[in-house]
């Protein structure tokens, strides 16, 4: 499917998800509790056929954190955004998609390491680069290091 | 002064005559052959971690080749390196690992910072958490190479200088027997 069609497609098949665009992909908003159906939904339908996670990501934007998905389809070569806003900054938590696609794991372990967001039914959630003394979680936007970063 | 006198050397280098009735033997000083041979000799440890080290594979390769120079062989093991090249950014993580190949490089050991990274923590890097700022914050350097990356030339030209560096110093130091703290 093209940008247009898949993003009516998305607005059909899940009409009370925001969907929206970016430059590139169509974009859908999905509730954390929703994402494994969601997620089961887009990989299994053979209109889609997203079987492919090829970006797992995070984004702070103060004051709530985003989790990004980035799916391909290598059948149909289309690509879409699911994205997972969350609001608890404190203990932050999703659902893990690692029963759905396997290259989940070490995303969701980089993005556990340098956002502090936990991802349940992780097989093997640990701090991947920096060690398991690392104070804090470096690229959230509050992060403070008064001996390593000049801040201006 | 008699002209007709022969000439007669203090040294008696006549009893030292082989066959050919010359006298095979140079004099030289401890410190300028150990130097030489130290100098020219140099075997760096296969060391890169960032894009220092594709200059590094340009300089050891057919193009610019430095076994012209001397620096014929890198080693894998630090065991068998007497000069280790910090090509590239050194991370927190990555630290105690360059500080354990140091220690187990044999004595004497050289090392050369090359580029900004291993200089200063780079010219991207250095306002980073995770960035050591300068390598020197963790081994001593000898020789401190500029540029991001620098060029092959001038990977050569501060190995030389190195080669210089060793060739003026001194090779075999005798330190004096320490003092007692206790007396």
């Amino acid at each position: 499917m093209t940008k247009e069609e898949l993003k009516t497609y998305l607005v059909q098949i899940f009409p009370s998800n925001k969907v929206d665009e970016t430059f590139d992909f169509p974009l859908m908003f999905v509730d954390k509790s929703e994402l494994l159906s969601v997620a089961q939904k887009l990989k299994d339908s053979p209109e889609t056929q997203f079987d492919f996670l090829f970006c797992q990501t995070a984004v702070d934007r103060i004051p709530n954190l985003e989790v990004v998905y980035h799916l391909s389809s290598i059948n149909f070569k289309h690509d879409m955004v699911l994205k997972v806003v969350l609001e608890d900054r404190e203990t932050p938590e999703v659902p893990s998609v690692y029963s759905f696609w396997k290259a989940a794991e070490l995303y969701e372990d980089e993005i556990f390491d340098m956002f502090g967001i936990r991802f349940s039914n992780h097989p093997n959630l640990r701090r991947i680069m920096l060690g398991d003394e690392w104070p804090g979680f470096p690229l959230r936007k509050d992060y403070k290091d008064d001996i390593n970063i000049v801040s201006l | 002064m008699d002209v007709n006198k022969d000439f007669i050397p203090d040294f008696p280098g006549d009893i030292y005559k082989d066959d050919t009735g010359k006298t095979n033997f140079i004099v030289t000083s401890v410190d300028s052959i150990a130097n030489w041979a130290r100098s020219n000799s140099l075997w760096p440890l296969s060391f890169g971690t960032s894009c220092c080290a594709i200059e590094l594979m340009s300089t050891v390769s057919a193009k610019y080749d430095w076994s012209r120079f001397g620096f014929e062989v890198m080693r894998a093991s630090p065991r068998q390196c007497d000069l280790i090249i910090v090509a590239g950014t050194i991370t927190y993580k990555m630290a105690p690992v360059l500080k354990r190949l140091y220690n187990q490089m044999p004595e004497p050991r050289y090392v050369i910072a090359m580029g900004a990274c291993a200089i200063s923590g780079g010219p991207f890097f250095y306002n980073s958490y995770s960035v050591v700022k300068g390598v020197d914050n963790i081994i001593p350097v000898d020789v401190y190479i500029p540029g991001c990356p620098p060029r092959p030339e001038a990977l050569i030209h501060g190995m030389m200088t190195l080669q210089n560096k060793i060739k003026n110093s001194k090779a075999y130091v005798i330190e004096n027997p320490k003092k007692e703290e206790n007396e």
